[in-house]
């Protein structure tokens, strides 16, 4: 008797990695730019591979690093602070421990979504782009996380979470705070 | 024996809790002793059976679903490995019926196979356009494309055998195939389920673009919300590298090609295909005057093919079987299939792909299932955000690209969103119009500010406030959105906003009768 397991999971991107612990000083976060600045540097149209590098590393792309990364690009530190501040997915500070995405787009609405905003902003007690008290949980919009069959939709972390009632969102925000 | 068990990866099946299952099927079947072998597949697209797993057995693969984790033991009890009967089995997958009245052609292997797995895609069919495209000429296999009908199924729906042909017809020492998966329309999920579910079509339709017009290089950009399809692509890719299906020398024809993920980062405007050049060369993705056009001066300069991710997916089919083949489904010049997705307030919400013609009420009914609240259907949304609210008189156009032009609506990328009569469409139009001003790059001024005016007129005519004149105003601004906008953004935000405005008056303080336009 065998059993093939094949398991699946995806904790390789965005949050899930983060190689940083919380108490990291402007030191650490420098050198770990600078291997990534060196990593990335010379691959075609680097800057985005580059941010992504970073904020999958420490959470989010620290304006202090401007720098360093224009230097290393060849761009001026407006260039890069315009491109970090043009895409809705790179941040310039420390966010919460988890990031919860709420689904704003059609389907969602079709299905709840208005009334499943609204609770979790008065659960939590913040609004989007906020963080909760405790540092738990920083509150985000999404347009469409491409789950539009199992309205409403939320993604905490990189888990997407489908059909989700205002106690779902509930558990998991239980769950993000312990 | 061993006995062959599917329960999916699919993004959205891992949303209503399909890893959970497949952990407990596994834990119940070791502390059971049973041998089994757990396949991760993609999803079929019946998303309200998810998570369906199947069973492999004599006669087929035996379904049951929707399974939960408290489930598991039952399953187990009533010897479900076996396909014995349980109040959740669906019986043979192949016969259930919401399946068996699609047409899939490039979605044949979608939550069939393994999708990382090379041997599999090889055992049903996979590669064999490649193999076919390697003995062509590259105008031959672009004069293959272009018979087929294939038109982007982005949304734009020009045809892609001329788009290639330029890229073809263009000397340059570099030329780059890029394939948009930043499948930002709401109400859409082709994308993400030939990305989870078969990346190996996608990997294939990029190389046969490349070696067709002379491309070496490719790169998928891919929307940074899809995290599971970014480890699907990469690990696909990775096995067509190892195999020689990729890279320097691919399959030993002498030609190149390389091809590689890069992530988007959440700007819904990079769907547009010149901003989505800026943003792989590194930059704001705002939006580029045409011409030049990409496939003159596309991406660093160079030529270069941007093709959605259907229409490249549904490329090796074509080179498999002919160009006859897929231009005898469809109707007019709409050739081939659409993968048609159902969301919103359906109760049987999902992926179907049939060729175009068939109508908005049969999708909604037929395969939706009317809504899932029990409520009268009100309005659908077809095509993304960008695109125009139907009411239940339109629900009779038939899915092709010219019917839909006709009553002022598009296809776009096949997203259905349905909504129940509580919906108000006042609120829909003030929606788009946020939509709008949330993502728009800022370049032209009737985008940029447009939007921005456009919301707050929105809610003066909510509130009541100089009802008529305001009225005008917004059928004035939509005007300039639509004549002077720079992309599809500004141009086709009045789509929805009008169309609200005109099928539904009554949710604009207007009598139902008034149907001007």
């Amino acid at each position: 008797m065998y059993i093939i397991v094949a398991l699946y999971n995806c904790n390789n991107s965005r949050f899930g990695d983060i190689s940083l612990p919380d108490s990291n000083t402007p030191q650490d976060i420098n050198t770990v730019i600078n291997r990534l600045v060196a990593e990335h540097q010379h691959r075609p149209g680097a800057l985005l591979p580059l941010l992504h590098a970073i904020q999958d590393n420490i959470g989010y792309v620290p304006e202090t690093a401007y720098p360093q990364i224009s230097k290393a690009l060849a761009l001026s530190v407006a260039e890069v602070h315009g491109v970090v501040t043009f895409y809705h997915h790179f941040r310039t500070h420390k966010p919460g421990r988890n990031v919860m995405h709420i689904c704003r787009a059609e389907s969602c609405q079709a299905m709840g979504s208005e009334a499943l905003e609204a609770h979790a902003k008065k659960c939590m007690n913040i609004d989007y782009h906020q963080t909760t008290e405790d540092n738990a949980i920083t509150l985000e919009a999404v347009y469409c996380l491409g789950n539009c069959a199992l309205s409403p939709s939320v993604m905490m972390n990189d888990e997407i979470y489908g059909r989700v009632s205002p106690s779902d969102l509930d558990a998991l925000i239980a769950e993000a705070k312990a | 024996m061993t006995t062959k068990i599917y329960i999916p990866r699919d993004s959205s099946a891992l949303s209503v809790g399909a890893e959970k299952v497949a952990v407990a099927i596994a834990t119940e079947a070791k502390n059971r002793g049973l041998d089994v072998e757990i396949i991760r597949n993609g999803s079929r697209g019946l998303y309200w059976l998810e998570t369906m797993v199947e069973v492999l057995t004599a006669n087929g693969r035996v379904a049951y679903g929707p399974v939960k984790v408290k489930d598991v033991p039952s399953l187990f009890d009533a010897d479900f490995i076996n396909a014995k009967p349980h109040a959740l089995c669906l019986g043979l997958t192949e016969e259930i019926d919401w399946l068996k009245k699609q047409q899939r052609l490039t979605f044949a292997r979608v939550g069939v196979t393994d999708p990382v797995s090379l041997d599999d895609y090889l055992a049903h069919d996979g590669y064999n356009g490649l193999k076919n495209a390697l003995k062509l000429s590259g105008a031959e296999i672009v004069k293959t494309v272009t018979d087929s009908g294939l038109r982007g199924r982005g949304g734009a729906a020009f045809p892609t055998g001329i788009k290639w042909n330029t890229v073809l017809g263009c000397e340059s020492d570099q030329k780059y195939i890029v394939c948009n998966a930043d499948e930002g329309d709401s109400g859409t999920y082709s994308d993400r389920m030939i990305m989870e579910g078969d990346p190996f079509v996608l990997i294939e339709g990029m190389t046969i673009a490349g070696v067709a017009v002379g491309a070496t290089h490719g790169y998928i950009y891919l929307r940074s919300e899809y995290p599971h399809a970014l480890v699907t692509l990469n690990e696909a890719i990775e096995a067509a590298n190892k195999a020689g299906y990729l890279g320097e020398n691919v399959l030993g024809s002498g030609k190149a090609f390389h091809l590689e993920v890069r992530r988007a980062a959440g700007a819904y405007v990079c769907g547009e295909e010149t901003s989505l050049l800026e943003s792989l060369e590194g930059k704001r993705g705002l939006v580029r005057f045409k011409p030049p056009l990409p496939a003159i001066e596309g991406l660093f300069g160079k030529p270069t093919v941007v093709n959605n991710v259907i229409s490249l997916a549904s490329v090796p089919i074509i080179l498999d079987k002919g160009a006859q083949f897929y231009a005898d489904y469809g109707m007019g010049r709409s050739r081939g299939t659409l993968p048609i997705q159902l969301a919103g307030n359906l109760k049987y919400n999902g992926l179907v792909e049939l060729a175009f013609g068939a109508t908005l009420r049969e999708l909604l009914y037929d395969f939706g299932g009317g809504s899932a609240t029990g409520k009268p259907i009100r309005a659908v949304q077809v095509g993304g955000p960008l695109g125009a609210f139907l009411p239940e008189s339109q629900f009779d156009t038939p899915l092709d690209y010219e019917e839909f032009t006709k009553i002022w609506a598009v296809l776009g990328h096949g997203g259905i969103v349905a909504f129940d009569d509580t919906v108000d469409m006042s609120k829909m139009a003030r929606y788009a119009f946020e939509f709008c001003a949330v993502e728009s790059c800022g370049k032209c001024t009737p985008c940029r500010i447009g939007s921005t005016r456009g919301v707050e007129v929105i809610d003066k005519i909510r509130s009541g406030k100089d009802h008529a004149k305001n009225i005008q105003l917004v059928r004035d601004l939509s005007d300039t959105m639509l004549n002077g906008s720079l992309c599809a953004l500004g141009g086709m935000t009045p789509y929805p906003v009008l169309s609200a405005l005109n099928h539904f008056p009554q949710d604009f303080g207007l009598p139902a009768e008034t149907q001007a336009g």
